[in-house]
């Protein structure tokens, strides 16, 4: 105590990860706090390095599929999907009708599954120990069992591929995701009526962790993050890839760019999600699915270089890809939502409280597999 | 230097082949003339990346550009730097678009580019001792395993050289 | 919000009290999540699931299918069947494998070996008991455990089976009572 009676205070280094159960994976944040408040934050990722992009440059261009499952491996369809678009570019395959329906519908379940989730996963990190976690389970559990008959695996699909699909849906699976699809309007509407107007979950949420507009388009943010903070970019419906132009569905954009607002534009996006989905499964056409000349052994794209993106239900999944003429890519590049999506962690923390910050990285949704790779 | 009529004309010509190879120099006016300008309004970068050409002795840093406010796009903005470490650098452009940040620090780990006007320039995926840059091409990893049941090619000349447990299955010549 | 203060508390506990009475009643096991007392208890694995690849055999072991024709070998994402072909004692190749195995603790059981064979000879199955005890050697499959009777593939994947039965053509081998002189 000086002579004037004034405590004096020093700041705090705090490195929250990277075990931690709420940093969402091996991630780190080194936080400087003055008090319960953030003066100063680093993320520190590296930690599940796999190197994933030098793997691929010495294997074949089909036996990169499997390992595209393992990056967001939350959504492995997705991400499917993305590689097998940015082949497709470069080679000038051309997918059959049904083989895009089957694409729509399998990446509108991975929104579904991905965004419940999220959700579940956010308000563990409110401290609502585990329940809406689990009642997202009970229905993810219905999806995975559904892509456990179609693909074989439940997480690690490895489905997509170039040209169209691996195996086709049957009557069998079709009506199994119907019935998937017609159960979850009343679950959204059990977990809407448990969350939204919690007041604990509106007083810890609003207000906190906000990105204006102009940081968020600056900082590459995409995806549901970037849709809260007002900026009305969907690349369904900007690139307008797969069949997409087809069907009718809205996109949610936010105000206030908050984390409620992350929390309730992922609530309107699977019910989007539902609708197309709905459309999708009435209006799949018989077909093929997958193209004729689409073969998997000695594969050869044509030399060049390009990039394939995709809506992923993180944000934008992209994939930079350069060939030889070769059957192995020359470079392969991800371009992974979750880690550019962290780019502007400190800048939302800042003067926030140190429980705000786990409340923020929450709402960023990442998963390691894709920001590391 | 492109016009940007030009820019305009390769971006309806399809977006697959719009891309614009420029000097060192001039690539910080260029980017931010592509941000600024109002019939362009590149705000958005999406994707930054570096690709090893070793035949070619350079290493290319390729910008990917979109438009939020106009919807159009990609535009590639590609520099090339040489590869010895000590000549490869390009300029940042993270006082442009701050969604670089990261990027440029991974491709900063991994190749060996340095960024100049970065404001934090340091390894991200590899951690902070770690010497060389793991993905360029001549890239030699380090001869540390123990176990490899099914070696194949380089790996089982390796194995068979560094006197690694290899199961006997394994030891016998390949025909 | 111009309700009362703590509706949605209220709201959300009346959720969960629902959820919680009505699983005492509710003998429909479609609605909810439950534990299946494993080991007791199974649960039934669609046919289409996979893990670990094995290998078919017609009839007697020997009859296997595969020719040791490596496609499998070349095509595997983290390189982990390793196959040496057996030669007489000529040095003539003999169209079976001698030596064939598979790392498990490395495949990642995408089942792209499956598909790229053209003899229909390796199959992914649903067994995912596989665990050992040691690490490394013990995790490593040669080939008598691989080999499996197409019975057993039959029993697995009922509708696969059916389909390979019908659409393939046998292979032909030369007779399997050539040995070569060396092991």
């Amino acid at each position: 105590m000086s002579a004037t009676g004034i405590i004096e205070t020093q700041t705090l280094e705090v490195s929250l990860g990277p075990q931690h159960p709420s940093t969402h994976g091996v991630f780190r944040m080194d936080v400087v706090l003055d008090g319960e408040y953030v003066v100063k934050l680093k993320p520190v990722m590296g930690y599940l390095h796999r190197n994933h992009e030098q793997i691929a440059e010495k294997i074949a261009w089909i036996a990169n599929m499997p390992y595209t499952d393992r990056l967001d491996y939350f959504c492995s369809m997705t991400n499917n999907w993305a590689y097998a678009l940015a082949v497709e570019k470069m080679a000038g395959l051309k997918v059959p009708e049904r083989a895009e329906y089957i694409r729509v519908i399998m990446a509108e379940l991975t929104r579904l599954l991905n965004h419940s989730c999220a959700i579940g996963f956010l308000l563990s990190d409110c401290g609502a120990w585990f329940t809406p976690v689990l009642y997202a389970l009970r229905e993810r559990e219905r999806i995975l069992d559904f892509f456990e008959t179609v693909s074989g695996a439940r997480m690690m699909c490895n489905y997509m591929r170039f040209g169209g699909v691996r195996v086709d849906l049957d009557d069998q699976s079709l009506a199994m995701a119907r019935d998937i699809v017609a159960r979850w309007p009343a679950f959204l509407d059990e977990f809407e009526k448990l969350m939204t107007e919690n007041e604990v979950l509106i007083a810890r949420t609003q207000r906190v962790g906000i990105l204006p507009r102009e940081l968020a388009i600056n900082a590459s943010i995409t995806g549901p993050m970037a849709r809260a903070s007002g900026v009305e970019y969907d690349i369904r419906k900007v690139d307008k890839y797969g069949v997409y132009d087809r069907f009718d569905f809205r996109v949610p954009v936010g105000e206030a760019g908050d984390t409620f607002d992350r929390y309730m534009i992922r609530i309107l996006e699977m019910r989007e999600a539902v609708k197309i989905l709905e459309q999708a499964l009435r209006d799949i056409p018989a077909g093929p699915f997958i193209a004729p000349e689409a073969k998997l052994r000695n594969f050869k794209v044509p030399a060049g270089d390009g990039y394939g993106r995709i809506e992923a239900p993180k944000g934008e999944l992209g994939f930079y890809l350069v060939s030889e003429g070769g059957a192995k890519p020359y470079r392969y590049h991800v371009r992974p939502p979750s880690f550019i999506n962290l780019t502007i962690l400190e800048d939302m923390c800042l003067g926030q409280k140190v429980a705000d910050t786990v409340i923020i990285l929450g709402s960023v949704d990442i998963v390691l597999g894709e920001v590391d790779r | 230097m492109p016009t940007v009529e030009q820019i305009r004309e390769m971006l309806s010509a399809g977006a697959a082949k719009s891309s614009l190879l420029v000097e060192r120099e001039d690539l910080l006016a260029v980017a931010k003339f592509l941000k600024t300008d109002p019939q362009l309004q590149f705000d958005f970068c999406s994707c930054v990346t570096a690709v090893d050409y070793i035949k070619q002795d350079c290493i290319e840093v390729v910008y990917h550009l979109y438009s939020v406010a106009l919807k159009h796009g990609p535009v590639a903005l590609k520099v090339r730097a040489p590869r010895a470490l000590e000549q490869c650098h390009v300029p940042s452009l993270t006082p442009v678009w701050r969604g670089c940040e990261f990027q440029e620090r991974e491709a900063f780990d991994l190749f060996g580019v340095k960024f100049d006007g970065h404001p934090d320039l340091r390894r991200i995926l590899m951690w902070d001792e770690f010497v060389d840059h793991p993905m360029r091409k001549d890239y030699i990893p380090p001869m540390d395993y123990e176990w490899e049941p099914t070696p194949h090619g380089e790996t089982l000349a390796r194995a068979k050289m560094q006197g690694g447990t290899v199961p006997a299955s394994a030891l016998e010549a390949k025909k | 919000m111009s309700n009362l203060l703590g509706k949605g508390l209220i709201d959300g506990l009346v959720v969960t009290a629902k959820n919680f009475v009505g699983s005492y009643f509710d003998g429909n096991r479609k609605d909810r999540l439950f534990t299946y007392q494993y080991p007791e208890e199974r649960m039934k694995l669609p046919e289409n699931s996979r893990t670990f690849p094995f290998l078919v055999y017609d009839g007697t072991p020997d009859q296997l299918r595969c020719t040791a024709c490596k496609i499998c070998e070349t095509e595997c994402p983290p390189q982990c069947i390793y196959i040496v072909m057996e030669r007489d004692a000529n040095g003539k190749p003999l169209q079976r494998p001698r030596v064939f195995d598979i790392d498990i603790s490395v495949c990642m059981q995408c089942g792209i070996c499956a598909e790229v064979c053209p003899f229909n000879a390796i199959k992914m199955d649903c067994d995912f008991e596989r665990s050992k005890h040691g690490r490394f050697e013990d995790l490593l499959v040669h080939l008598p455990e691989l080999l499996k009777s197409n019975e057993y593939y039959h029993q697995i994947k009922s509708a696969e089976a059916t389909r390979v039965d019908a659409t393939r053509k046998p292979t032909k081998k030369p007779a399997a009572g050539t040995k070569p002189e060396k092991i």
